[in-house]
């Protein structure tokens, strides 16, 4: 591994409210090369901002601050909103949790992929729509030419976010970041989204950041795991090692998960303890 | 307790019609916890929705305590049979105080005694007295699940009926409402339908359990089947290795 894909040094968000400052995510660092890396966490533990952060979409009035946050050689915080139009797609996409309101709903699938390739390579029309079909059946979708005529509406739920992998790999970006991308989907299509995410990132040797809630899915998907709780990243460890983790945070999330093994028993319940939010020093 | 026979739901009519249950049976006896799984679209809603009267054309039968249903319920239903829905916060209203959702029930039962049956029963879904005159949006997911659970059992019934009641809740707050729904049907007694997607929360609750798949039962097995893995039908083998997590190719 060369140079890291995805650079963060002390990466801060915050959101200035009428009382106080919440600080949504408070000073973590990390890398990502040519791999698949899961961030995890429960709801409210940063995780979805830390995505944001990097692609420059934190929502007004969040402030974003960090020591380091470099995509590559681009540094997001300097960069111009024009700079960073054009580091969007090329270095890095984003795919959303639920396809359903992420996508365009009165935009044709194939308009949409179209776009989001024309928006950094200037193709005539007829080939950015052969891109968009190939794109499609990089998904493994069976019948693309019909998918690329219809509208979001027409789809299912597994097959509207394929159209969405479609459409964020179409200008070839060197990282992807996925955030929640299956937790809308049925158990057995998010495994099939899944096995093409993983596909693809192998193929085209992709950085891949991968936000999730589910730590086991991410232990079974991802090269690494960094577990975040309260804004911070309490582990970081090889997926491998899943099982020998040692922050109890992460003990915890892993002992209240129901299994089929010990059925009917109490479930270890997580006891948040005040010192996980503590600076570590 | 529940018996439910050729059970037929279609909505709409003439050529947009959709079959959402085609023909389901099932029985589930007293104190026992039943589980109905399956995927977005399988109809394992909908069947509860019919149980329950929410949905009211359906075909066949549907016995609840030994008395065939029909398209209105009455009071006397609604004492013996709850619900717990699954988003909590789409399913508490936001202008309401806890105190009033709670109230709601008692009076519509006219049980009498408000007061101390709400205070018991956010003393048993493990809820603080202060949290009686607060709204649901100064509650966390998980607070709202317990108050929609109080609210489900403050009347008392004997049948209690779950739809997805944890799948909008991080896992850490899932394992405390799943003990909690596990403590409450032993104290009370309860009979349970629980539907959910996720087959390891189907297993830990439940004694036996039918995989629906497009309106139809797949399979019925017990607990026990599903533990020792031992699922007959390939759909089932394929839910289940979908739950056991991601496998590399």
């Amino acid at each position: 591994m060369t140079s890291p894909l995805l650079t963060v040094e002390g990466l801060r968000v915050s959101f200035p409210t009428r009382t106080r400052v919440v600080e949504a995510v408070r000073g973590i660092g990390f890398t990502v090369g040519r791999e698949k890396v899961g961030l995890v966490g429960e709801s409210g533990s940063g995780k979805s901002m830390t995505g944001r952060a990097i692609v420059g979409l934190v929502p007004p009035p969040g402030k974003v601050t960090a020591g380091r946050l470099m995509l590559g050689d681009v540094d997001v915080l300097r960069a111009s909103a024009r700079k960073m139009r054009e580091v969007r797609g090329r270095r890095v996409s984003m795919v959303l949790q639920d396809p359903r309101f992420s996508l365009n709903p009165v935009l044709t699938v194939g308009a949409q992929i179209a776009e989001s390739y024309r928006a950094h390579e200037r193709v005539p029309r007829a080939k950015a729509r052969d891109r968009a079909l190939e794109m499609l059946r990089a998904v493994r979708i069976r019948d693309p030419e019909r998918v690329h005529d219809a509208y979001p509406h027409e789809l299912s739920g597994g097959m509207g976010q394929r159209v969405m992998i479609a459409m964020m790999l179409a200008p070839d970006p060197d990282l992807l970041i996925a955030d929640e991308p299956t937790s809308a989907l049925d158990a057995t299509v998010q495994m099939q989204v899944l096995a093409i995410l993983d596909d693809l990132v192998t193929r085209r040797g992709m950085g891949l950041l991968f936000i999730s809630h589910d730590l086991r899915l991410v232990g079974a998907f991802c090269d690494r795991v960094l577990v975040m709780y309260g804004g911070r990243i309490v582990e970081t460890l090889a997926a491998a090692d899943l099982e020998r983790a040692a922050h109890p945070y992460t003990r915890g999330l892993l002992a209240a998960l129901p299994s089929l093994g010990r059925a009917g028993e109490p479930l270890p319940v997580l006891e948040r303890d005040p010192a996980w939010l503590e600076d570590q020093r | 307790m529940i018996e439910v026979e050729n059970l037929r739901v279609r909505f709409g009519r003439g050529k947009g019609a959709v079959e959402a249950v085609r023909g389901l049976s099932f029985a589930v006896k007293e104190r026992e916890t039943f589980g109905l799984v399956g995927e977005s679209g399988s109809g394992k809603s909908t069947v509860l929705r019919a149980l329950c009267g929410l949905v009211r054309d359906f075909e066949g039968t549907i016995r609840v305590a030994s008395e065939a249903q029909r398209r209105t319920r009455t009071d006397e239903f609604h004492r013996l049979v709850q619900m717990v829905f699954q988003d909590p916060f789409g399913s508490l209203h936001p202008r309401h105080t806890v105190d009033r959702i709670l109230g709601e029930p008692i009076a519509i039962q006219r049980l009498g005694n408000a007061d101390l049956r709400i205070a018991r029963a956010l003393f048993e879904v493990g809820l603080g007295p202060s949290f009686r005159f607060r709204y649901p949006h100064q509650l966390s997911g998980g607070q709202r699940q317990r108050v929609s659970i109080a609210r489900a059992l403050i009347v008392e019934p004997r049948i209690l009926l779950l739809d997805e009641p944890t799948s909008a809740l991080d896992v850490s707050v899932q394992a405390e409402i799943l003990n909690l729904l596990m403590r409450l049907r032993r104290e009370r007694a309860l009979t349970t339908i629980l539907v959910s997607h996720n087959l390891a929360v189907v297993g830990h609750l439940c004694d036996r359990l039918l995989v629906m798949n497009a309106g139809r039962a797949v399979e019925e097995m017990t607990a026990e089947d599903l533990r020792t893995g031992a699922p007959r039908e390939e759909y089932t083998q394929a839910l289940l290795r979908a739950s056991e997590g991601y496998r590399r190719l």
